[in-house]
């Protein structure tokens, strides 16, 4: 069974690369558009790694990941975050809140897919 | 008679004897073994008190009123004996003060004011000038008697004879060479003139044994005793009244004691004697009942001598005032009637010269060196050495004191009795009394107190005995004295305000003194004292208890170098003296003055003293100040910052104020700092934006572009789509740039203008035909209301059409998605012309019409992304319409759409507003 991979951002060409790496990489791949639309999905359907862009309307990708790590059953979830904000503590913030990595934006590709791997693969073991 | 060529010699000699005396005393003051250090010395040098007033007077005053003469002793010994008190307080208090005068004990109490102590030492001198013209006449008249008894037909009359030749002229001459000599050889810091008070003392056994003699000789040689002589004389009726007090005596008994009462301590030179040159205040004890029997033995033969000569010269035939020396004459004894003439003259020239030194001192200290030490002009408080200067004022005052008594003397004096003369004095003297008794018991006594009484005084004093003595001698219209000033009767100097009854005297001591004790009491208590004088007060009326502890008033707040204060005294004193007593005083405080640099305020306060014993404690404290840093230069400015009440209270405001001044002035800092933090952090902000707003195109740039080179294969649609990503995304990251760089200039003020007053139609239809397409392609209706003409306005063609395609483009992004509707239209008003874009879209809240203009803040919400917003485009909108001096902002009710209007000013206007701004 593939692993399911929830992208979560407000910019829709940033969306549709993702959809399309996360596609090719072999993922079963859900799109949100904002905060509130992501914690839908997740509770439709929980994702084994969410990819969370921080600057969102709504609901923005710290608070997101505070909720998520605040429900034991949702624990599993492995959390990269992408973002524009470049910042050493916006990273910190996010490592803090629970995040299992930290991705500026842009970022490259490749890069991104190989830890997403790296990510589902040790869940897997 | 005697010859000239006898009397003068002798006269000569016994001065020369005199100086001779005192130069044995300075000589042995200078070596440490003082001559006057015993309390008969002291007794002695006060009975100076005894002039020729005594000594030839008191017969005069006796055979005319018989015992009246008495209570001008009776005075005295009543102080000495019950008020001997207040003269140890008065001692005390001008050791630790280091007083030098009369007029410097007075305005050391009362602040150590200038003004107080100038006119201590006007009233001194006019009212002591009658009095030293008395010894004049007296010397000069018993010179003459001398030479020409029994003829005194050939005595010359005082006008016939010519200037030079005038007997008091050489006397007054001669006594100004004396009294230079004897009272101004050296400046001492302590005023202190040993030799003097030696020759004093022994001019006072000169005539005491000269009285003595004469009363010996009259009652043992012509009559056979005191019981003979008060038989015989008892046997005459018109003699016989002189043993009892006469009817309206009584007033004058109790005027007159009250008078000499206050007189010997009042008067200059029993300041000087008394006080001044007091060198152990034990002294006193024995002089409390030494000098009273000095008082009682001059006294012994008064009224027998009065009694022989009525009897020996009746008729009047010869002046009672010259009985001492007319009685040996008549009785053929020249020896005796030579040694009364020494003793007469050693009373004259006793009373002279101390009063001459005193005043001297006087006019020297308080009222010449302040004034001259004021004089910016002259800049003396920094000439090196002023000793030479001191010495010079005080042999200048001491002739002119001497030649306003001779010409008192000479016009006015001749008319008068030597023992009216006399008491005109002494109830000037009586003005100085309730500031002194006031002064030393009552700290309530201020220096405005001070400053009315006495001048108040003086005027009454001057008014009822000065200017009557002046119109009697022919120099005023006598109408003054006969029916008042103008006739008006109220006013008559000898019956003021209809005081009558009286005798002159008693009836001007009235007055004066009821003016002079009203105007302290009630000047002091309706007035403010400064600081200064409260401790003045308390140094002088608590002086027992101070001065044991702690010496003087410590007032010095600043601190001098050891060298400036150094220089003051030297220039004052003189080196060697400044050089002894710096090395006592280090000496007592086991100091090092070679390491000395500073000064103390303990040094300040020991120099000040110091000083004031050379020119004063009014002028020391000026001088000192100067050198004095963080002490005002001018003693009325340091008054004026710390020492009036009122002021201290006021200056504590000013504190107050300074420091809530201060904390505003913190605040306002406070604010500032977090003006710049917060700016600061906008900044940061603004660049963490700017940064992340960058990124986010680049983000898909980057992607696609990898996923393209990864994936050769990729089907022509989603190549296509890709591709087109990214260039859509180029365009947002060109546009985003452009959009930031003209923002950083407008900001900045480096963008270029092109201002003009322009048709605003063109510019109107041209954003129009550029936002046709949008339009066009999302199927939003426009309407549009534009008049064929319009009126021109101020502004940049090219930025006025950016900010109308910008509202526009926004306006269509945000209308219904439905049934999309955008409005235009144009409003002139009275000064600018008004835009307005409307659509029909959701609306913004509150909030967001309030953030709608500042950068990255606008309406990202939903539709923003797809449209391609950067975020920057009103805030550059609001930068370009208030560069052309208008308005711009939104007008919105969430759910019925949003109005932008901007304002553009007409060309006038905004050449007005162009021209305000320059201003």
């Amino acid at each position: 069974m593939s692993h399911s991979v929830l992208v979560v951002d407000d910019e829709p060409n940033i969306v549709m690369s993702l959809e399309f790496l996360m596609e090719q990489a072999g993922f079963e791949v859900r799109v949100a558009a904002d905060g509130e639309a992501a914690l839908k999905a997740m509770e439709d359907k929980l994702p084994d790694l969410v990819l969370l862009d921080v600057m969102m309307p709504k609901r923005d990708g710290y608070d997101l990941c505070q909720m998520i790590r605040a429900k034991p059953e949702w624990k599993k979830v492995r959390i990269i975050m992408l973002t524009a904000k470049g910042r050493e503590v916006e990273r910190e913030k996010g490592m803090a809140l629970g995040a299992d990595d930290y991705v500026t934006k842009p970022f490259s590709t490749r890069e991104l897919v190989e830890r997403v791997k790296t990510f589902l693969e040790d869940r897997e073991s | 008679m005697l010859s000239g060529w006898v009397v003068l010699p002798v006269a000569c000699a016994y001065l020369c004897l005199l100086f001779a005396i005192a130069y044995y005393g300075d000589k042995r003051a200078e070596e440490g073994r003082s001559l006057i250090a015993n309390p008969y010395i002291y007794t002695l040098s006060i009975a100076v008190y005894c002039t020729s007033w005594t000594f030839y007077g008191s017969v005069g005053r006796a055979a005319q009123a018989g015992v009246a003469f008495l209570p001008i002793y009776l005075g005295p010994t009543l102080t000495f004996v019950l008020w001997w008190f207040v003269l140890a307080k008065i001692i005390r208090i001008s050791k630790v003060n280091r007083i030098t005068s009369i007029a410097d004990f007075i305005s050391s109490r009362y602040g150590k004011s200038t003004m107080i102590s100038g006119l201590v030492t006007v009233i001194a001198v006019v009212g002591i000038m009658p009095y030293i013209s008395l010894q004049l006449k007296a010397v000069s008249t018993s010179f003459n008697l001398l030479l020409h008894y029994p003829n005194l037909e050939a005595s010359p009359r005082i006008f016939e004879v010519p200037f030079p030749a005038d007997t008091a002229f050489l006397v007054t001459t001669a006594l100004a060479i004396f009294t230079i000599l004897f009272g101004t050889r050296q400046i001492d810091a302590a005023e202190h003139h040993e030799g003097m008070v030696a020759a004093i003392a022994f001019e006072s056994i000169v005539k005491l044994v000269a009285f003595l003699a004469v009363g010996l000789f009259v009652t043992f040689g012509l009559y056979g005793g005191f019981a003979d002589l008060f038989a015989v004389a008892g046997a005459r009726p018109e003699i016989a009244r002189l043993f009892s007090i006469q009817d309206g005596g009584y007033s004058q008994w109790v005027t007159l004691t009250l008078l000499s009462m206050a007189a010997i301590i009042c008067l200059p030179r029993q300041f000087q004697v008394t006080v001044v040159e007091n060198v152990d205040e034990t002294h006193l004890h024995k002089a409390v009942w030494l000098f009273p029997l000095y008082l009682l033995a001059i006294n012994i033969f008064v009224l027998p001598i009065a009694l022989a000569g009525l009897m020996q010269f009746p008729g009047g035939s010869v002046d009672a005032d010259t009985f001492v020396l007319t009685l040996p004459l008549a009785a053929e004894q020249d020896g005796l009637a030579l040694f009364v003439f020494i003793g007469g003259l050693s009373a004259a020239t006793g009373m002279v010269i101390v009063a001459t030194i005193a005043l001297s001192t006087m006019v020297c200290n308080d009222l010449v060196m302040p004034t001259l030490l004021r004089l910016p002009g002259l800049r003396l408080s920094e000439e090196r050495d002023l000793t030479g200067l001191l010495l010079a004022i005080r042999r200048g005052s001491i002739i002119l004191i001497l030649a306003m008594s001779y010409i008192y003397y000479r016009y006015i004096g001749e008319s008068y009795a030597l023992v009216t003369i006399g008491l005109v004095s002494f109830a000037a003297a009586a003005q100085f009394a309730p500031a002194i008794i006031g002064g030393i018991f009552w700290k309530g006594g201020t220096r405005t107190g001070a400053l009315i009484g006495l001048s108040l005084g003086f005027a009454l004093w001057a008014y009822t005995l000065f200017l009557p003595s002046m119109a009697r001698s022919g120099w005023l219209s006598l109408a003054f004295v006969e029916q008042g000033p103008f006739g008006i009767e109220l006013l008559h100097p000898y019956r003021l305000f209809g005081l009558e009854g009286l005798d002159q005297v008693t009836h001007a001591l009235f007055w004066s003194l009821f003016g002079n004790i009203g105007g302290y009491i009630i000047g002091s208590l309706f007035s403010q004292e400064s600081a200064l004088e409260r401790i003045q007060a308390a140094i002088f009326v608590d002086v027992f208890r101070h001065s044991e502890s702690q010496r003087g008033s410590g007032l010095w707040r600043g601190t001098a170098t050891f060298a400036d204060v150094y220089d003051v005294v030297v220039r004052f004193l003189g080196k060697q003296p400044a050089d002894r007593a710096f090395a006592r005083y280090a000496a007592e405080r086991n100091l090092n003055l070679d390491r000395l640099e500073e000064a103390d305020s303990r040094l300040l306060h020991f120099t000040e003293r110091l000083l004031a014993g050379a020119i004063g404690a009014a002028s020391a404290r000026v001088m000192l100040a100067s050198v004095v840093k963080g002490e005002m230069i001018r003693i009325d400015e340091v008054m004026k910052i710390l020492d009036e009440t009122s002021q201290v209270i006021e200056y504590s405001h000013r504190l107050e104020q300074k420091s809530s001044e201060l904390e505003h002035a913190y605040s306002d800092l406070r604010a500032a700092n977090q003006r710049l933090t917060e700016l600061d952090r906008l900044k940061d902000d603004f660049i963490s934006t700017v940064s992340h707003e960058l990124r986010t195109p680049l983000t898909s740039i980057r992607s696609f572009s990898e996923i393209l080179f990864d994936n050769p294969s990729l089907d022509l649609a989603q190549r296509g789509a890709f591709l087109n990503v990214i260039i859509k995304e180029s365009e947002r990251l060109t546009r985003l740039i452009n959009q930031i760089l003209d923002l950083a200039k407008m900001e900045a003020g480096r963008m270029e203008w092109k201002m003009a007053d322009l048709d605003p139609g063109p510019a109107i239809e041209e954003a129009l035909a550029a936002t046709h397409g949008l339009f066009r392609e999302r199927g939003v209706a426009l309407e549009v209301d534009l008049p064929a003409r319009l009126p021109a306005v101020h502004a940049d063609q090219d930025r006025l059409v950016q900010v109308l395609v910008n509202l526009l483009s926004n306006a269509v992004k945000f209308c219904d998605p439905e049934d999309g509707r955008v409005t235009v239209e144009t409003r002139p008003q009275a000064a600018d012309l008004l835009i307005v874009v409307g659509d029909n879209g959701v609306g913004l809240s509150r909030e967001e019409q309030r953030r709608a203009f500042e950068k990255f803040q606008a309406l990202r919400e939903d539709l923003a992304h797809n449209l391609q917003g950067t975020g920057l485009g009103l805030p550059i909108c609001r930068q370009i319409v208030e560069h052309f001096g208008g308005r711009i902002w939104v007008e919105s009710k969430p759910g019925q759409g949003a109005r932008f209007a901007f304002t553009l000013p007409y060309p006038e206007a905004a050449r007005a507003a162009l021209g305000t701004a320059a201003k």
